[in-house]
């Protein structure tokens, strides 16, 4: 099978599962992420779990469909979920869902200062 | 009923068209969005208008894998054309198992799969970043989802 376009990095320290998502969050690559993030989730038994979201480009309602199961599972598991840096494009798709209501959104930036920082990490990038 | 020419028809002559034929397999999700909107950019649009396609065509092609072509690999075909005024007609067709009730289909959170953690806002999504959304469907014959998207400033 190709590559996941969707990026994944778990860390899990302190009570404290980090997911960072980076790339493209579709359909194809959801079902991976999940088995990844549930199977991290079971065995750290996290306090809090935070989905950082500040990397990545591109999702449709297929990451919708996975934050709703995440929080569903931290709630289940008595923990905190939040969902962290998503950008403008992400928290559009939030609102139509009226997720924005129901998961605790951390360091939601505005979209000038994503594209100065974007700016910044390619010049280092170069 | 609305007069003729009220609303935009998006009928405008066509530029440009391009088809794409692939099969419903999800790891050609990602294929399809970035070609359409690759095709796209000869209207010059706007990176949020791009962003926009993709994603609506993101649904749409996820619709023809999990749900026109459940439990096999069909063919998906696609169609884009562009036209004068900035219009882009955006069709995407499965020869799948057709949608029996598209008005219930087409509202918010509303899924048949909710054990996969399908969020039932494909459609939704469609609607809120295109201009327009025309299904139709026919059971046991496919479905047909056609975007409309009317770039500014053009």
């Amino acid at each position: 099978m190709a590559k996941n376009n969707c990026n994944l990095q778990v860390n899990c320290e302190n009570g404290i599962l980090t997911a960072k998502l980076c790339g493209e969050l579709d359909h194809h690559g959801a079902v991976a992420v999940r088995t990844l993030i549930d199977a991290e989730m079971t065995r750290c038994k996290p306090q809090k779990t935070v989905l950082e979201l500040s990397e990545l480009d591109f999702m449709d309602s297929s990451g919708l469909g996975l934050i709703m199961g995440r929080y569903a599972l931290a709630q289940r598991m008595g923990g905190e979920f939040s969902v962290s840096r998503p950008n403008e494009r992400i928290l559009k798709i939030f609102k139509l869902a009226g997720l924005e209501r129901i998961v605790k959104l951390e360091g939601v930036v505005c979209e000038k200062n994503k594209k100065e920082r974007r700016k910044a990490n390619e010049t280092k990038g170069n | 009923m609305k007069p003729k020419g009220t609303k935009n028809s998006f009928t405008s002559p066509v530029i440009n068209e391009m088809s794409l034929k692939l099969p419903s397999l999800s790891v050609n999700e990602g294929m399809a969005r970035a070609a359409i909107a690759a095709f796209c950019s000869q209207l010059d649009p706007l990176p949020v208008e791009i962003a926009d396609i993709k994603c609506a065509v993101s649904e749409a092609v996820t619709n023809c894998i999990v749900h026109g072509y459940k439990e096999r690999v069909g063919t998906i075909y696609i169609t884009v054309k562009l036209c004068n005024e900035g219009i882009v007609r955006i069709e995407i067709k499965d020869k799948g198992c057709g949608i029996e009730d598209v008005r219930q289909a087409r509202q918010p959170l509303y899924t048949t799969d909710a054990e996969n953690e399908r969020s039932g806002m494909g459609f939704t999504v469609m609607e809120s970043f295109c201009d327009k959304v025309r299904v139709y469907s026919k059971c046991g014959k496919g479905t047909t989802v056609t975007l409309f998207k009317k770039l500014q400033g053009k």
